[in-house]
């Protein structure tokens, strides 16, 4: 399993794709960090960025390099290894080139600008929606034969968790606006790895607006330790229940 | 003959007593184990226009009335205390100058407003270098002119069921209120039918309920003065002609708090002020024809929320940065200027190099007004969807209400002194 994952990470680290990806983060946190010497104001433009690029990069990227290595999972196949071995060892191949590459990209220079509670949990959510959406983009990987198909199902996940999803929240808050709609609401962000992402990192940031009369129920719930745990497990399920599936739809799949 | 004679001894007699009064003012010393061991006694031996001098010590202070026009001196900050049983000190005589002690312990009431100091239908009072410790209210100012309350510390009970407020001024005039500072209060200074009066260089923080509250308070003005931290911030109601220059209004978090809250406030000057961190900067309800300019509103949630029942207020030369949102209304905006600010969110360019943005800025914004009208979907702040919509709404506007514009948006911004 680690002899494939080592072979898989050294062999991304070497594309062309990866390196671009972590000089864009790198380039896109940096400048924004020298733009504005407020640290916090950088922080929430970086936010911004990173809720959109990293879920997108990290499940086109993974479903991309699953199938152009189909070939060499077909020969591992043939080879006496499990196939729970074989799909985690990609799993944790893929993962681990693509979150050094967020960690590179976004991670130092955050540390380096931004040393604060903020700033490592927005690393911290960072790393578990990468893991998130390279969990997603295996799933589309192992339900998908052809390699379009696959590629199309995971930017539609992509799609869905970033706009469509928050577009109907919206639908359905002005449809419902008379009801108190708080805690429903947050029950359903759990349904989408993005918006718990951004909810966590938010609550560090606008706090002052969140603490308004709106907010103060969201701040209660979100802001204590109980919800910062909900927030973080609901992310880890995210990650875990796509792999999950996708594991044992792998082992029975006929290749 | 007999009438004469009387006439003037009695003329006579006004004649000395006068005289003695004036070159022989002498000065009672208050001392503990003494015969004049409290101020009590010293009053009742004084006569106008005498110094008493209080020595170090503690002194208990049952309600002393004050009812002569005395000049009281504490050395060494001798302690005046009302054991929780009563007042510390009712002030009734013109002309009494208060410095140097430490005031503390007033009785706690639910009737009764017990305060350490009370200054009831005095004229030209000095209160100075107090320190005013655990009491109910602290400085009671009722009915009474030309009082000066200067560089005292009032420190309350912190307790909400036990505090009251800070500074009180009812039904007076003229008042001035320096370099004092003020916590643990109900609201810091509280102002109820007091006119031109000045209040500056205040320090106003961690009360229970406001900084700041004044209301039916006209022509006052309230210059580089600090509230921070306090519960429900600032509140200030039906009053025409204030000046608000040069303050800091600092954190004032949570849910229905305020930095500056101003209800029928009229024709007044807001100007040079720092709002820094508060859940909403400015709230105004039914304010008309104000002027708010050069003050920076810094990292609020809302920096202005306006209703619309506010008319004829200029926005002018104000810098906004680092706001969630930069204005909020319920409705249309009539007759409400902007113009000449800066907002940390303008993208538009600047060809002709004047400074100013060609294309005028709308700093109501699409979501501000969802949250206006859905207020719990503050929960997808900041997610794409909502910036693709505010990027929309920008470019062609049609929800948010159009006569709410900046036309001449500075493109950097203003160098506005802090202090």
């Amino acid at each position: 399993m680690f002899k494939i994952a080592k072979y898989i990470s050294l062999d991304i680290i070497k594309s062309k794709v990866i390196i671009a990806y972590t000089l864009l983060l790198a380039a896109i946190c940096v400048s924004i960090f020298m733009a504005d010497e407020d640290v916090t104001k950088g922080l929430v433009s970086i936010t911004t960025v990173m809720l959109i690029i990293v879920p997108l990069v990290s499940v086109v990227y993974a479903t991309t390099y699953y199938f152009n290595a189909s070939e060499f999972t077909e020969l591992l196949v043939s080879q006496p290894i499990s196939r729970k071995n074989i799909l985690m060892g990609k799993y944790l191949g893929i993962s681990a080139a693509i979150l050094g590459a967020f960690l590179l990209g976004v991670g130092v220079p955050v540390l380096l600008f931004a040393l604060s509670v903020t700033g490592l949990t927005l690393i911290l959510t960072g790393s578990l929606l990468t893991l998130c959406f390279i969990s997603l983009a295996f799933l589309s990987s192992v339900l998908m034969r052809d390699k379009a198909k696959g590629i199309g199902l995971a930017l539609m996940m992509w799609f869905y968790c970033s706009i469509i999803f928050d577009g109907l929240v919206l639908v359905f808050l002005f449809a419902f606006s008379d009801y108190p709609l708080e805690k429903v609401l947050i029950a359903i962000t759990a349904f989408n790895p993005i918006d718990l992402a951004r909810i966590l990192i938010l609550l560090q940031l606008d706090i002052a607006a969140l603490m308004g009369y709106t907010g103060a129920l969201y701040q209660q719930f979100f802001g204590s330790g109980i919800g910062i745990a909900f927030t973080l497990i609901m992310l880890m399920v995210w990650f875990l229940l796509p792999l999950w599936a996708s594991l044992r739809i792998f082992k029975k799949k006929d290749l | 003959m007999f009438n004469n004679s009387l006439y003037l001894r009695v003329l006579l007699m006004l004649f000395i007593g006068s005289m003695h009064a004036q070159t022989f003012a002498k000065t009672i010393i208050v001392a503990p184990n003494t015969k004049v061991n409290s101020l009590k006694i010293a009053i009742a031996l004084a006569s106008n226009g005498d110094t008493i001098l209080v020595k170090k010590g503690t002194y208990a202070s049952h309600n002393t009335i004050v009812n002569k026009q005395v000049t009281i001196i504490g050395e060494g900050m001798p302690v005046l205390d009302a054991q929780f049983k009563e007042e510390v000190l009712t002030i009734k005589a013109d002309h009494v100058k208060l410095d140097g002690f430490v005031i503390q312990n007033s009785k706690v009431g639910d009737l009764r407003d017990y305060a350490g100091i009370r200054i009831f239908q005095a004229r030209n009072t000095t209160i100075s270098n107090n320190q005013l410790k655990n009491n109910f209210f602290g400085i009671y100012i009722s009915d009474s002119h030309q009082v000066k309350i200067i560089n005292n510390t009032l420190t309350g009970t912190a307790q909400e069921r036990k505090a009251g407020n800070g500074i009180q001024g009812w039904k007076s005039d003229s008042i001035e209120v320096a370099r004092n500072h003020v916590s643990g209060h109900r609201d810091g200074i509280y102002f109820e039918f007091v006119q031109h009066s000045k209040v500056y260089q205040n320090v106003s923080e961690n009360n229970l309920r406001y900084g700041l509250h004044f209301m039916f308070s006209n022509d006052n003005s309230f210059i580089n003065n600090k509230f921070t931290t306090n519960q429900a911030g600032i509140a200030v109601m039906y009053s025409k002609r204030i000046k608000m220059l040069h303050n800091q209004f600092n954190e004032n978090w949570g849910s229905s708090i305020y930095g500056l809250l101003l209800k029928e406030i009229l024709d007044s000057h807001i100007e040079g002020n720092i709002f820094y961190k508060n859940t909403s900067a400015i709230f105004m309800e039914s304010c008309n024809r104000n002027k708010i300019i050069k003050n920076s509103f810094l990292n609020n949630g809302w920096a202005i929320r306006i209703l619309s029942n506010c008319e004829d207020n200029q926005f002018s030369i104000n810098n906004f940065k680092g706001n969630s949102f930069d204005v909020t209304t319920n409705g249309e905006l009539l007759e409400n200027k902007f113009s000449n600010n800066y907002w940390d969110k303008y993208e538009g360019y600047d060809l002709n190099k004047d400074g100013k943005g060609d294309v005028p800025y709308r700093p109501i914004s699409l979501y501000a007004q969802i949250i206006e009208r859905v207020p719990q979907s503050v929960i997808l702040m900041r997610s794409f969807i909502v910036n693709l919509l505010d990027k929309v709404e920008r470019s062609i506007p049609s929800i948010t209400p159009l006569s709410v514009k900046d036309d001449s948006p500075q493109m950097k911004p203003w160098k506005i002194l802090s202090k």
